[in-house]
């Protein structure tokens, strides 16, 4: 069937900002999709807020809309630009709810709009619960005990035939939202409750419980024709009751034989016919039970999802991009294979190799909460490995986490850890559980004990121990003989142990492990992804390493460099690894950039990353991936076989710079801004001695290498002062101290998160603006590109505060201040390529607060705002073009006004407070653009899922030095037609200042306190700054019931004035929309 | 655990570690691309004479069990692989595969380059080779090798297939009497027919035409099995007197043999399709069924009578003829395995289409 000719023009729903259970896999498969309907002639229209993804590049998509994924703001692009479709199936849960509402709302039939690859009744029946139910039935397949209920009575009754334990999940939502696990009678109508609550439509589904069954899933692929193919299947070794983004997994499924599988299979390919999902990709998870071999479904997605994007990546079949082509009417036999190119899709991927996949969390981040998995997803990010054996690939994965491991390895003593920990540790799933089945099997445990008490399957237990064993080996050896030979170097190579493991063993440092093995011949072999196990010749060089004979990559290189003369010059580009919070899509965003656009100019590209998520590990992306962990060692082996004229480490984060040193010493050619020079910006006596040298003032500060230091530093800069760690990212431990009591209480996780690096004590200044500039340099030249005023006070990480550029209330003489440190310190620097900077401003004074010489977290944002790609612009910089080689707007004198605010994943942990410090805690970002700033503010808010009321009551509580200006905005609020309540002290300000308020007890003082008004939803906008410890108290349980209701709430009286003017704005001038292509084809 | 050499015959030399059955075994060396399925393979009486080479490095990951077997024994004369398992995990499982194969004095070796020796196979083309644990002198395992003969113009079914005939009963009512010539056929091929209500009336490959005809079965199939097509000229001689007698189904070999009995040739690929994998287009219902495979031969269509023979499914990965059809008698064929096992289901209508053909020749 040839592709559709009847529409022209698609409309494609991006996911928005990173939150956990939907990160960067949706920019991955919606640039896929994009990509692949423009190759088509289509003309695509696509929405997404998050600036920070390559779909809402302007050349992605013929019209882009960094807009807010709300049902308002899409009718208004559709009513725009009228398209004949609309691609649900891409964006997410996001995308798909959106669609979904569209449809309920009858926009989709006013504007006579189609929906491709699944439409309403679909997706209603792959999501809703019960319809999906009664589909698996008519199939025949087996499901778990269950019932629906949308009340608690209901619940109540449904739960006594189910029993416990048993399993809440709510209808609609994000990564198990509102879902939870159940033991007993007691604790069972609360948590009932609250999946009511998160549900879109107040329904929820009590199920049987089958945790610790083995968990599966396989990604399916359906065409018009109805042709149905399997791309791969998963198995968790987390069994289940841990959520799968949560879950160490696996692929393909290692334990299941023909047979079951062939049932699976067959299963699959039943549900995604009953469900109708018409064309694309879905995935279906499955549970078995260990012992009787029962195999029920779970769950299916009607599009693309996390797992899809890991199973592109596991088996190189590009699901994304065939949904897409299946979307517009091709089926999968007319759809080319680009790895083999002369097979068509419409075939089974089969690997030879294993890939493993382990999740990376945050904890460390939000000491309050426990680091306990169960069905609702906390991981912030992932990491892929792939390896010849199970062994090799969780090894690499390990050491890929970026967690301190260097693999299967110990962090503590196992002869101190007690049995009972271990139990714990085993039975409740938990963030290092398969670093306590080492210490179990260290403590002599049985496999069979570890596989009772943890219920991962004796597989898994079996292959750990197969490491440890081996471990044990070497040591054995080493004692003995002080050496190891080649036959056990080797055999430590084939089970993944890194150089720096081994070095570990032999008391030795991981380059000298390195120069001894290349000396007996053991090196580090890479392999092809290829999607048919080497049985037809593959074209795309996706690469992972291994120990094995034969090197593809090396044959290949050879060949490719026979037919173009070897002539390109090669740039490698290090990724950035698995997302955490500080180090996200944002750089791989710079990392894919510097691959495009190095390509452009005829260099050859190779991408080293380990993030199955993201784009960059696409292997359309750059000329050559190496999907590997971003380590020394991995790094040096792709090294000694591509040999490249020049390696960028200054686009993916901290992952790379970190590395930077040793890559230099071991002779890299690093090219951009040199190690020395980040190295000045990152060494404080250094930084200090060139601030001073440049006249530009700096908060004065210390350096301390040990606790007594510290404290003595502290006092000596006087408090408040701000400490942190250097060399880290995300302002990971970094906090504003007011006295030493406090600073004591902390002190230990400061020095253990620095890691032997020195602790920096800055004085904090109180009540100051903070500022983000960021440039790109070419050694000579500097372009300031943007100038970002933040819109809370300093003190709080700029990659939680929101900004705005350009700065709406910086006068002309700070700007030109800003702007002639910006250039000193990027000439004196040498920059070549991105550097960013925080300046903090004070009355008239500009403090320096910090410089990166690098790729910051808003350079898309900025890139986007202004209408020029710094990140590309950088990465040929580095390759030796200079500033004046390119176009420069005046960016003084933009027409837009882009203000950029970012999602905190608060609701995801019960207990932690909201209140932003100077450790970074948010996962993503909106860009809200428009001609005003009150007008771009309103838009950022609605983007970020907490939408200014443009009606109703706002709740007032300030402190006492905030009290005398918050007057004039509760004026304004109240003209707007708001009604205005206020704690006792608040009132009274307000009242003597001529504002119409109601007073309102506090938390406890009465039972009719502002608590119970936000549970009756009768607050709309809480604005609240913290003040004094007593209140901190009160106002957190405000803070937490504002999270749990999605009421704004403001704690800051910058916020408050922009939230003022936002409201003011979207009431008198009310929503518009408009294209990036748009705004900078004004602009020019 | 001791050295082992994998030695082709071109020359070309595979490390490994052998289990524990020690000695020479020769054969072909092909590989397969499944990820499951490996108790399937070693039991297809089809591999008889190969040597076979898993692509997915890890094997053994859930053992072996009573009920996933295709024929009484292990018919492969080597298994090679990545890694063996140690410890498998599956509730049906009895032994683990290294049992199984001590048992069957199988020689497995692992620790070998599965892939390089696969892109070899692939470049050069599936090739005679010699796996020895004791002796590893080239010349002397040259030597050795030289004298096996080649799997061109080998006769393996007469290794493989019953002396003497049995009855493979219709599960519930018996609705219709089939001969099965059976050249080394799958035991899932039965299972399949016997849930149609099929008593399959299982003949050696000797039987002569008369003796079957005078059986008066509704309908004659013919299985899978291991060698060159051309070779069983015996069989070929029968089919060839009952085309147009009885309704007949072929099935990989009996694909073979049916094109070889309508005068047409069968040519040796280069290293065949040996997996679960393979896209095939039933050009009859414009569907695509991703298809268990495993031969080493293929018909030249060509070399058929355009009038007599239509080609019914073609491979999409290398556009080769998977199916026959017959234009004016009852009869068709399928190169590849609709009866899975191991690999998907997807062509088990064929068995269908089977009962559709008998059910047409009785009116």
């Amino acid at each position: 069937m040839p592709k559709r000719t009847d529409i022209k023009k698609i409309l494609l729903i991006g996911s928005g900002p990173i939150v956990i259970g939907q990160a960067c896999e949706f920019d991955y498969s919606g640039t896929q999709a994009c990509k692949a309907l423009r190759e088509e002639g289509y003309e695509i229209v696509l929405v997404n807020s998050n600036p920070a993804t390559i779909m809402t590049d302007p050349e992605t998509a013929d019209h882009t809309y960094v807009e807010p994924l709300s049902v308002e703001f899409l009718e208004l692009i559709i009513q725009k630009e009228r398209p004949d479709a609309i691609l649900p199936t891409l964006g997410g849960q996001t995308g798909l709810n959106l669609a979904v509402e569209l449809w309920e709302k009858g926009i989709l039939e006013k504007y006579k709009v189609e929906m491709l690859g699944a439409n309403y009744e679909v997706i209603k029946k792959a999501e809703d619960r019960k319809q999906f139910k009664q589909a698996c039935i008519r199939c025949g397949l087996d499901l778990p005990r269950s019932s629906f209920a949308y009340t608690l009575e209901e619940a109540q009754v449904a739960v006594q035939e189910i029993g416990f334990p048993c399993i809440i999940r709510s209808s609609y939502t994000l990564g198990g939202t509102g879902g939870s696990i159940v033991y007993s009678r007691e604790e069972f109508d609360v948590k009932a409750q609250r999946g009511i609550d998160s549900s879109r439509i107040q329904e929820i589904l009590i199920e049987e419980s089958i945790e610790g069954w083995k968990e599966y899933e396989l990604e399916v692929m359906r065409d018009k024709k109805d042709n149905v193919v399997i791309v791969c299947s998963i198995e968790n070794l987390d069994p289940m009751g841990v959520h799968t983004g949560d879950s160490i997994t696996v692929a393909p499924a290692q334990t299941l034989t023909d047979r079951e599988y062939q049932i699976m299979r067959d299963a699959s390919l039943k549900l995604i016919r009953e469900i109708g999902v018409e064309t694309g990709g879905s995935n279906i998870q499955f549970a078995v039970h260990p012992r009787t071999g029962r195999q029920v479904v779970i769950e299916m997605n009607p599009r693309v999802s996390r797992s899809s994007a890991l199973a592109s990546k596991a088996t190189g079949f590009p699901i994304a991009k065939f949904a897409a082509k299946l979307a517009v009417g091709y089926s999968l036999d007319e759809i080319r294979n680009d790895i083999t190119r002369e097979t068509p899709a419409s075939f089974e991927p089969t690997i030879d190799y294993c890939v493993v996949k382990i999740p990376r969390f945050t904890f460390e981040k939000f000491p309050e909460a426990k680091d306990i998995l169960g069905v609702q997803m906390k991981s912030v990010g992932e990491t892929m490995a792939i390896g010849r054996t199970f062994k090799e690939a969780l090894q690499k994965g390990l050491r890929g986490l970026e967690i301190h491991h260097i693999g299967f390895d110990n962090k503590n003593d196992y002869r101190l850890i007690d049995d009972d920990k271990i139990k714990h540790r085993l039975r409740e799933p938990n963030a290092s559980r398969i670093f306590y089945i080492k210490y179990a099997l260290q403590k002599g445990w049985s496999v069979e004990d570890i596989v009772e008490t943890s219920r991962i399957d004796i597989w898994f237990i079996a292959q750990l121990k197969q490491i440890l064993d081996f471990e044990n080996e070497l040591l054995a050896e080493i004692e003995q003989t002080k050496i190891l030979s080649t036959v056990s170097l080797r055999k430590a190579k084939e089970y993944g142990f890194s150089d720096a493991q081994i070095g570990e063993f032999l008391k030795v440092n991981e380059s000298a492990v390195r120069q001894m093995r290349k000396q007996q011949g053991i090196v580090a072999t890479f392999k092809l992804v290829d999607t048919c196990a080497a049985e037809f010749e593959a074209y795309t060089p996706y690469y992972y390493s291994t120990y094995e004979t034969e090197d593809e990559a090396v044959i290949l290189n050879e060949a490719a460099a026979k037919r173009d003369g070897g002539k390109r010059r090669k740039i490698m580009i290090l990724g950035g690894g698995p997302n955490r919070i500080g180090q996200g899509i944002e750089f791989d965003y710079c990392c894919c950039h510097a691959a495009f656009s190095l390509r452009e100019q005829g260099f050859e590209t190779i991408m080293v990353n380990s993030n199955p998520e993201t784009v960059s590990t696409d292997y359309d992306t750059s000329d050559r991936l190496y999907f590997e962990p971003l380590t020394f060692e991995d790094v040096m082996n792709i090294m000694d076989v591509e040999k490249p004229d020049g390696v960028i480490v200054q686009f993916g984060g901290q992952t790379p710079l970190n590395l930077a040193r040793r890559l230099q010493q071991a002779g890299v050619p690093i090219i951009g801004t040199s190690v020395d020079s980040i190295d000045i910006a990152e060494n404080r006596e250094r930084f200090a001695e060139l601030m001073d040298k440049l006249g530009i003032a700096q908060p004065s500060n210390a350096t301390a290498s040990s606790v007594d230091e510290t404290i003595a530093a502290a006092s000596r800069v006087g408090y408040p002062v701000l400490v942190r760690p250097s060399y880290v990212l995300g302002g990971r431990a970094m906090r504003i101290v007011y006295d030493e009591e406090t600073l004591l209480s902390f002190i230990d996780e400061i020095t253990d998160v620095s890691r032997g690096h020195p602790i920096l004590i800055d004085k904090f200044i109180e009540d100051a603006m903070e500022v983000d500039v960021d440039a790109v340099c070419d050694g000579e030249n500097v372009f300031v590109a943007g100038i970002m005023e933040h819109i809370e006070n300093a003190g709080i990480h700029s990659g939680d505060s929101a900004c705005v550029l350009p700065p709406h209330t910086l006068s002309e003489e700070i700007l030109a201040t800003i702007k002639t440190h910006t250039m000193n310190i990027a000439l004196s620097l040498k920059v070549v390529g991105l550097m960013n900077i925080q300046f903090a401003i004070k009355g008239r004074q500009v403090f320096i607060l910090e410089v990166n010489p690098r790729a910051s977290r808003t350079v898309p944002f900025v890139s986007k705002a202004i209408g020029v790609p710094l990140a590309k612009m950088a990465a040929r910089i580095m390759a030796g073009e200079k500033l004046s080689d390119f176009k420069l707007p005046d960016v003084d004198h933009l027409g837009q006004v882009a203000v950029k605010e970012s999602v905190l994943p608060f609701s995801r942990f019960s207990g932690v407070d909201i209140i932003l410090g100077p450790e970074m805690k948010s996962t993503g970002e909106v860009m809200g653009l428009a001609s005003t700033f009150g007008m771009a503010f309103a838009k950022s808010q609605v983007a970020a899922n907490q939408a200014l009321p443009r009606s109703g009551s706002v709740f007032i509580s300030v402190n006492e030095s905030d009290k005398r200006n918050i007057a004039f905005m509760a004026k304004r609020l109240h003209d707007l037609g708001f009604k205005i309540y206020a704690t006792k002290g608040t009132a009274k300000v307000l009242r003597s200042s001529g504002v119409l308020v109601s007073a309102i007890d506090k938390t406890g003082e009465s039972s009719r306190n502002i608590l119970t008004s936000i549970d009756k939803g009768e607050i709309n906008l809480i604005i609240n700054t913290p003040s004094g410890k007593k209140s901190q108290t009160d106002m957190r349980a405000i803070r937490g019931a504002a999270i749990m209701r999605n009421i704004p709430c403001i704690t800051t009286l910058q916020g408050a004035w922009a939230a003022v003017q936002g409201i003011e704005a979207s009431l008198k001038e009310g929503f518009t929309v408009e294209s990036l292509q748009s705004y900078y084809k004004r602009s020019l | 655990m001791k050295e082992a050499v994998l030695y082709l015959e071109d020359g070309t030399c595979f490390r490994g570690r052998s289990l524990n059955t020690h000695g020479d075994t020769a054969g072909e060396v092909v590989f397969n691309t499944a990820l499951t399925g490996y108790q399937e393979v070693l039991t297809d009486p089809s591999y008889a004479g190969q040597i076979v080479v898993m692509t997915y490095p890890l094997i053994g990951n859930y053992g072996v069990n009573d009920d996933d077997v295709e024929s009484d024994r292990i018919h492969v004369k080597g298994f090679v692989v990545k890694e063996f398992c140690r410890t498998h995990s599956n509730y049906r499982a009895t032994k683990s595969l290294i049992q199984y194969l001590d048992e069957g004095k199988i020689i497995g070796i692992e620790g070998v380059d599965t892939r390089a020796l696969t892109r070899h196979l692939r470049i050069s083309g599936a090739m005679k080779a010699i796996i020895s644990t004791e002796d590893f002198d080239l010349k002397s395992l040259k030597a050795k090798l030289d004298k096996v003969p080649s799997m061109e113009g080998a006769d393996w079914v007469k290794e493989v297939a019953p002396k003497k005939p049995y009855v493979w009963k219709a599960s519930g009512e018996k609705k219709y009497k089939v001969v099965v010539v059976d050249c080394g056929i799958k035991r899932n091929i039965l299972r399949e027919m016997a849930v149609l209500g099929i008593e399959c009336h299982v003949v050696p490959p000797s039987m002569s035409a008369e003796d079957i005809l005078a059986m008066k079965a509704d309908g004659l199939f013919l299985s899978s099995g291991p060698g060159d097509p051309a070779a069983v000229t015996y069989v070929i001689e029968t089919v060839r007197k009952l085309i147009g007698k009885l309704p007949i189904f072929g099935i990989c070999l009996g694909n073979q043999m049916i094109g070889l009995a309508l005068g047409g040739k069968t040519y040796k690929l280069k290293f065949g399709h040996h997996g679960g994998n393979h896209p095939v287009k039933d050009l009859e219902n414009d569907r695509i069924s991703i298809t268990s495979q495993n031969h080493g031969f293929c018909v030249d269509v060509n070399s058929l009578d355009k009038n007599d023979v239509e080609a019914i499914h073609i491979n999409l990965n290398d556009k080769s003829v998977e199916g026959l059809r017959h234009r004016k008698h009852p009869l068709f064929s399928i190169q590849y395995h609709p009866e899975a096992c191991p690999g998907p289901n997807d062509a088990k209508y064929l068995f269908g289409e089977f009962i559709k053909m008998i059910d047409k020749n009785k009116k």
